[in-house]
């Protein structure tokens, strides 16, 4: 069983396709997804960003940052939310992806591995401190 | 809900079987069974519905997996999958059924029924998808998936035969997934599906979720069911690995689709207890995949997501406000665990009280070997020995390891050394996993 994050991805065309669509409708077809991937057991987590409008960006192309407020103008992708799902291999993560209510030009569903600590080396000071940070977190948020 | 019809296509022309790639062309066999893990349940369980007969359903839905493994690596992977292998599974009914008409009338209306739709698309080779509205009905395939688990975990099969068909049908492994979980020859385990179903029919189970009197037994069945794979992933029973996580990680997955499906409480009790419990994966292997003990694990390497999900079912099961069940009892015992910084820093005295109402709601021998350890730790070692000695004199689990390893344990912290290494060296020889006896043995000799 591993860890897959489908990442949400859209380009401003699509962006403005989306706005015009019936908003209730959007919804409930996001529902039924959420749904579906709950009664399979598969779903651990997933979060949708706000308009990009409300965002900012930081850039590091310089040596000291830049930051510019949404909207950004000519960006190419634009990062929109996220699913965390738990499955047996990444075909069945692409599946899913495959099922998800998306349309338009330039809209995208990309499908990564999230690592787990197997993938760090366990003897590094900082890999052992990001833990120590999750388990106060975890605390925090009880 | 209606699925695109039309034959089968390819989406890719690059039909390599390339593993590392998941594209829809680059690796068919691994799409048959990502389609299968996801729809297994909704595919059989609409087909058994259909035809009132789980073990063709189940049949029929293998034979259309073993269609689309040659079928697909060859012509592409359909454009929905899903809708091919209903298709195929549907066809595969229909010919059953009219093999048996000639015997009963019955059948062949069935066959008939089942054929409808198919007139309207496709030439001869092309499958007709059309049909399948009929078998796809979106208000029933939730009822479709209970039924099926209740009949996969039905009291009339062994326990053997109850975790091969949920995790056939329901999870949607393939035998071999099974075989290597189980650590038999997959032939062992075809033929303990194939007697299952004989099994079914012989007893005429009908499909269907049962009625409301014998629901909570029957229930009951199926979570146990669920635990015993978890239990099988978390402690394998033989062989030379410790833990089999994937197999837990799978009964987490069963659990929290029973939650969906039957959510009373003690299914959130035993969701809770699965991810309370694998939440100490991570932290209870060491390097060389040796066990490593409660006491001596890095609690930082608990995965803290799956804590919070597993509070947030135990809630779920305390807020109905009818009492924890064992699962909810031995999920309140995880929490316990999980939330304590170290060993001594944990609520042992509560440990003892949830230990005392398990014991209470489903008395066990183990359970009350585990209590007298949390008494140890409440108490100190004499009053947890006690316990022990108790349970030895009543000749209660006889040809276990967990006695003595447990009294070889609490003799070695009351500094009586030579007792403790005779316990231990018992324990290590009555223990079957490789890995388990390795640490008893470790700690005999270090006495």
């Amino acid at each position: 069983m591993a860890k897959y994050m489908l990442i949400m991805r859209g380009t401003d065309e699509g962006q403005a396709l989306f706005e015009q669509m019936d908003f209730t409708e959007v919804i409930a077809a996001m529902g039924r997804y959420n749904e579906s991937m709950m009664d399979a057991g598969v779903l651990a987590a997933g979060e949708g960003l706000s308009d990009a409008s409300e965002g900012a960006v930081v850039d590091f192309s310089s040596e000291t940052p830049v930051v510019t407020d949404g909207p950004y103008g000519e960006t190419k992708e634009l990062f929109n939310g996220f699913w965390i799902v738990d499955v047996a291999s990444k075909e069945e993560a692409v599946e899913w992806a495959k099922r998800a209510p998306l349309s338009g030009p330039g809209t995208k569903l990309e499908v990564r591995r999230v690592n787990g600590p197997e993938d760090f080396p366990q003897d590094n000071e900082w890999v052992q401190k990001e833990q120590g940070w999750r388990e106060q977190q975890a605390q925090q948020s009880r | 809900m209606a699925r695109a019809a039309g034959p089968a296509e390819p989406v890719s022309s690059d039909l390599s079987h390339d593993e590392g790639r998941a594209g829809d062309g680059a690796a068919p066999r691994r799409v048959v069974e990502a389609v299968w893990r996801i729809e297994s349940s909704r595919i059989v369980g609409a087909l058994a519905r259909y035809t009132n007969d789980f073990a063709l359903a189940e049949d029929v839905a293998s034979e259309a997996v073993a269609e689309a493994l040659v079928a697909w690596p060859r012509d592409g992977v359909p454009r929905d999958p899903v809708a091919w292998l209903l298709a195929t599974g549907r066809r595969r009914a229909i010919d059953a059924f009219r093999r048996r008409a000639g015997r009963d009338e019955r059948y062949a209306a069935l066959a008939r029924e089942l054929g409808e739709g198919d007139a309207l698309t496709g030439g001869p080779g092309s499958v007709a998808e059309a049909g399948n509205d009929l078998l796809w009905d979106p208000d029933k395939i939730e009822d479709d998936r209970l039924a099926l688990l209740f009949v996969a975990c039905h009291p009339v099969l062994s326990k053997e035969a109850r975790v091969a068909l949920t995790l056939r049908v329901v999870a949607g492994l393939g035998s071999e997934e099974i075989a290597r979980a189980f650590l038999v020859p997959v032939p062992t385990v075809q033929a303990r599906i194939t007697r299952a179903k004989k099994t079914l029919t012989a007893a005429r189970v009908p499909f269907e979720v049962p009625v409301a009197e014998d629901r909570a037994a029957r229930l009951g069945s199926v979570l146990n069911v669920v635990y015993l794979i978890f239990s099988e992933g978390s402690t394998a029973s033989a062989g030379d690995d410790w833990m089999r996580p994937d197999l837990a990680y799978e009964a987490v997955r069963l659990a929290r689709v029973l939650t969906r499906l039957a959510p009373e409480p003690e299914t959130f009790g035993l969701l809770a207890l699965l991810e309370l419990t694998a939440a100490r994966f991570p932290a209870r292997t060491g390097p060389d995949g040796e066990p490593v003990l409660l006491e001596d694990q890095d609690r930082r390497r608990w995965d803290r997501s799956a804590i919070r999900r597993g509070r947030d079912a135990l809630a779920r099961a305390v807020a109905a406000g009818r009492g924890l069940g064992p699962f909810g009892l031995q999920a309140a015992i995880a929490e316990q665990h999980d939330v304590a910084r170290s060993v001594a820093e944990t609520d042992w005295e509560r440990i003892v009280v949830l230990y005392e109402a398990l014991h209470r709601v489903a008395p066990s021998p183990v359970v009350e070997l585990n209590g007298a350890v949390a008494v140890a730790m409440a108490s100190g070692p004499a009053a947890g020995l006690a316990l022990v000695d108790d349970l030895a004199a009543r000749e209660v689990l006889t040809g276990s390891y967990l006695l003595p390893s447990v009294r070889g344990e609490l003799l070695a912290r009351l500094g009586r050394d030579d007792e403790a290494r005779e316990e231990l060296r018992i324990a290590a020889r009555l223990c079957g996993n490789a890995r388990e006896r390795a640490v008893l043995e470790a700690k005999a000799a270090a006495l």
